[in-house]
């Protein structure tokens, strides 16, 4: 795992007058064109959408901007992953847990703003509980009626377990495999404990049926672009708020963590509080990306804790290339696109593309596509090509 | 009424020492010619009379009568034993049993019965079934005395256990003996407690239910029996609820050594490949698959040998994975080593490669795969306790294929070879060993090892695309408890994760259970982070 991250160390001491959006960009050509990018996307879509005429090819359609809004949260997600991955050096394989958490609250939420006009008309309680025959609330419902108290626990919530997950991870030192196996089993546990129809969160169906956020129509329009806007506001923002944390000087202890740990440990570093911090604030960054991928899909389901879309999403992050940033915005987009065109147009060819992307990346590929024009410079491209052993 | 035709047959009985008449095909016709009489008083009688002779026909026309499948013809009154098989009544004659074939429904009439008769009936059907030649039916005929006591059957049951030589029969018979005395008012109390204390060694649910109702009480608070029974009942139905109790421990501890050695046959190939080689293989799931898939396929080679086949299915499983381990060991893993994090996305992509190949080619529904007969059915220890085949079959397998994998790891050169390159690659090659071929054979052998899990698998549950997926982390999670590298610690870890498993079940349910073993293993790790049994030494801080 050497050969993919050198390049992250830049050097710091930007030109003093800068403002802080130039400073963080600075040195990171990828990142500003992905951001300009984003913008313009923004823009585009915004007037597409809105003010083009539906019978115009340059209009797109409330379901384009949907797909792009899903397509724009899991690049959050593949973000806070990358930072975990790519500069921690800690493959999560249960990085989607603390997703779907983001998007359990947001659920309960919109859950809650639908009131009396489910099926059953029941003003207390929602859908799925009067069919359990529930008589009341569960407590960890309550306070969900209020927009900000839901905010505070897509943060809360995520936050906290990667908290307590990653504090008695790191402090006894599991690290490498082991840590992202006991990762895979926190998903799994949560996965079947969400399944569970007592837990009083939708068991099997999960939430779903929603009508509106903050008094907004979610199937209107506006709403829909107000989302996708957001979805990317708060995109750049996440990728800001990483290029910040990396530039500083705990970026770089951590950058140096995952080079090589136990020598910061002895230098007198404490390692555990620096991989503790980007552990917690990559969970609440997925935790905001769940809770913006559940308005606009419109569902969510313990489907999202799966071993697989957790591992899913870390062929994301590898085939856009780790240790970018920008890379792991690419390769989301990248993947999931194919994932909607394979299982619209050949569902059966989706596990075998996704499979052979796995190898092939592994394989050919172990800079992703960010790292795609230093690997022909460095001309390791043919030598991998040839199969010569990577190390 | 009833009670005075019971009577009649009791005073019969002693009137008779050999109670039955053997008659010949023309009496017992003469003898059941009354049941085609329309009034049920006639139809009663006519039974109780037949009840009295010997003849082999008696038996399956009177269990003929119970079933609502007796019938005469309107013509000429035979009567006939009729089966209806999509709306067409076959007929056989009910005495000489010669077939008569399709009549239509017109003209036949069934012989009617009312509750009395069918009671009356099923006394007398125990007792003839008590007398059989053959061991089950006499079990059977014991059993269902047991389960509805009657004082009416005492004497009977009192002359059959004389003559029974069958321990398991004699025992069922002195029990449901025993509960009809407890059960009997009429008997004078010190009698009916005497019985209630023989029935301290029983296990049976008839007996339990018979010392409940013995010790029930009325909402006052008074007993409903004489209180010395009822007292008697109470401190015996204690002990036998303590013995099942304690049986019922043994069971779940079954359960659980059943639930370790499944656990052990997934996870000791994974032993190998991640234990030994530090490699982690997401595929090893599909490689069980991929077992299970071959025990389907030589099914359908020999589907009229299907003992043969399991047994064929053994070594073809393991080269078939083993196979398909070396082919994967060979184009993706090898260009990996030293990578283990890129080692387990590329693995995990041949994962659903392999998954969606096993869709493509047999379909994504599961597929069902035959029993042998050996493997069917239990070992029934008694009545509280029975062991199945299946499990205890698997739980001989597992540990047999343990052994032989600590064999081959301990005793022979291909295990010394392989230790040494696991403990250290360069000085290993220095020795001259081809760690290039090392890794090649333990990652074959390991696959090989789940190809034989699959095997096993697939005799408990249905075989389908996602049967890998469900033990892989379950396999991790054994092999990470235990202790990477250590065959003896993925042997403690798999048995011990099986009995928690089992035991936590009862109490919170299958899938609570689960999450909780998870949440147990992830706290677990943090504690103890390389498992039950580390490896110790420099190396081991890899």
């Amino acid at each position: 795992m050497n050969t993919a991250q050198t390049h992250s160390l830049e050097k710091t001491s930007p030109p003093k007058r800068q403002p802080l959006v130039m400073r963080l960009l600075d040195k990171d050509p990828g990142g500003k064109i992905t951001i300009s990018l984003l913008i313009l996307i923004g823009i585009y879509v915004s007037i597409a959408n809105l003010l083009i005429p539906e019978d115009s090819v340059f209009h797109i359609t409330a379901y384009g901007v949907t797909l792009l809004g899903k397509y724009i949260s899991f690049a959050l997600l593949a973000l806070s992953l990358d930072l975990v991955w790519g500069y921690l050096g800690v493959l999560s394989l249960g990085h989607g847990a603390f997703f779907a958490l983001g998007g359990y609250a947001m659920g309960m939420y919109l859950m809650r703003q639908i009131g009396d006009r489910g099926v059953y008309g029941n003003p207390e309680l929602p859908d799925f509980m009067v069919f359990l025959n529930y008589q009341e609330l569960p407590w960890f419902w309550l306070g969900f009626d209020n927009f900000l108290f839901a905010a505070l626990m897509i943060v809360l919530i995520p936050g906290l377990l990667a908290f307590v997950f990653g504090w008695l991870a790191f402090r006894s030192r599991v690290t490498g495999v082991y840590l992202s196996i006991i990762t895979q089993a926190l998903t799994f546990a949560l996965m079947l404990a969400f399944f569970r129809n007592d837990m009083g969160l939708g068991g099997n169906n999960g939430l779903t049926d929603f009508k509106d956020i903050l008094g907004f129509n979610l199937q209107s329009d506006t709403t829909r672009v107000g989302l996708f806007l957001t979805s990317i506001i708060m995109l750049i923002l996440g990728y800001l708020v990483s290029r910040a944390i990396i530039l500083s000087k705990l970026g770089r202890v951590v950058t140096a963590i995952r080079d090589s740990e136990s020598r910061v440990r002895f230098i007198g570093y404490r390692v555990e509080h620096f991989k503790l911090f980007v552990f917690v604030v990559a969970a609440i960054m997925a935790g905001i990306a769940g809770a913006l991928y559940v308005p606009q899909v419109g569902i969510i389901n313990p489907a999202v804790f799966s071993p697989l879309f957790s591992i899913e999403l870390i062929i994301w992050v590898a085939i856009g290339g780790r240790g970018t940033l920008y890379g792991a915005i690419i390769g989301a987009f990248i993947v999931s696109y194919s994932k909607t065109y394979f299982t619209g147009a050949w569902p059966e060819a989706w596990l075998y593309a996704l499979g052979a992307l796995f190898v092939l990346v592994t394989l050919f590929l172990p800079k992703g596509v960010a790292g795609l024009k230093a690997q022909f410079k460095e001309n390791k491209f043919l030598k991998t090509l040839t199969f010569k052993k990577a190390n | 009424m009833l009670k005075q035709i019971l009577i009649l047959i009791t005073l019969l009985l002693f009137a008779s020492p050999s109670w039955a008449i053997e008659i010949n095909d023309q009496q017992l016709s003469e003898k059941i010619q009354p049941l085609t009489q329309k009034k049920l008083k006639q139809v009663s009688k006519a039974i109780d009379e037949l009840s009295q002779y010997q003849h082999s026909r008696i038996q399956p026309i009177l269990e003929a009568l119970l079933n609502n499948n007796l019938y005469y013809l309107r013509s000429d009154k035979e009567v006939i034993i009729t089966e209806k098989i999509d709306d067409k009544y076959f007929a056989i004659n009910a005495i000489s049993s010669s077939d008569i074939g399709e009549v239509s429904k017109s003209s036949i009439k069934k012989i009617k019965t009312n509750n009395k008769i069918r009671k009356n009936l099923r006394t007398i059907l125990a007792k003839l079934s008590l007398s059989d030649s053959n061991v089950d039916s006499r079990l059977i005929a014991a059993k269902n005395l047991r389960k509805n006591p009657s004082a009416e059957a005492t004497s009977l049951l009192e002359e059959a256990v004389i003559s029974e030589k069958d321990e398991e029969v004699k025992r069922v018979m002195v029990e449901a003996l025993n509960i009809i005395k407890a059960l009997d008012s009429n008997l004078e109390e010190s009698k009916r407690v005497e019985a209630i204390y023989k029935l301290n060694d029983s296990l049976s649910t008839d007996a339990r239910n018979a010392l409940t109702t013995l010790s029930s009480k009325t909402a006052d608070g008074d007993f409903t029996h004489p209180e010395a029974v009822a007292l008697a009942a109470e401190k015996v139905s204690k002990s036998i609820a303590g013995n099942v109790n304690l049986y019922s421990y043994v069971e779940t501890a079954f359960f659980g050594l059943s639930m370790g050695s499944v656990l052990l046959l997934a996870a000791i190939g994974l032993a190998i490949t991640f234990g030994v080689m530090g490699v982690i293989n997401m595929a090893h799931g599909e490689m069980i698959m991929i077992g299970a898939y071959t025990t389907y396929v030589m099914q359908l080679i020999m589907p009229n040998l299907i003992t043969m086949s399991i047994w064929v299915a053994i070594p073809a499983a393991f080269l078939v994975a083993g196979m398909v381990g070396i082919l994967m060991e060979r184009l993706v893993i090898r260009h990996l080593y030293g990578r283990p994090l890129e080692t387990l996305l590329a693995t995990f992509g041949i994962s659903l490669i392999l998954q969606q190949l096993v869709r493509t080619i047999f379909s994504p529904l599961n597929k069902e795969v035959i029993t042998p007969e050996f493997m069917a059915g239990s070992l029934q220890i008694n009545e509280a306790l029975s062991l199945t085949y299946n499990r205890l079959y698997i739980i001989v397998f597992a540990l047999i294929v343990f052994f032989a994998v600590l064999y081959i790891m301990k005793k022979t050169t291909l295990g010394l070879q392989v230790r040494a390159v696991t403990q250290n690659r360069e000085m290993a090659k220095a020795m001259g060993i081809n760690t290039d071929r090392i890794d090649m054979i333990t990652f074959g052998l390991g696959s090989g090892l789940a190809g034989i899990a699959g095997v096993a698998l697939s005799q408990l549950s249905n075989v389908g695309p996602n049967l890998g997926q469900a033990y892989i982390v379950d396999s991790f999670m054994v092999v990470v408890f235990g202790g990477v590298g250590n065959l003896w610690g993925t042997f403690i870890a798999a048995f011990v994760l099986g009995e928690l498993n089992k035991f936590i079940e009862p109490v919170y349910g299958a899938v609570l259970a689960k999450v909780l073993i998870l949440i147990f293993i992830i706290l677990f790790i943090q504690k103890r982070p390389r498992g039950l049994f580390p490896q110790k030494g420099r190396d081991a801080e890899g």
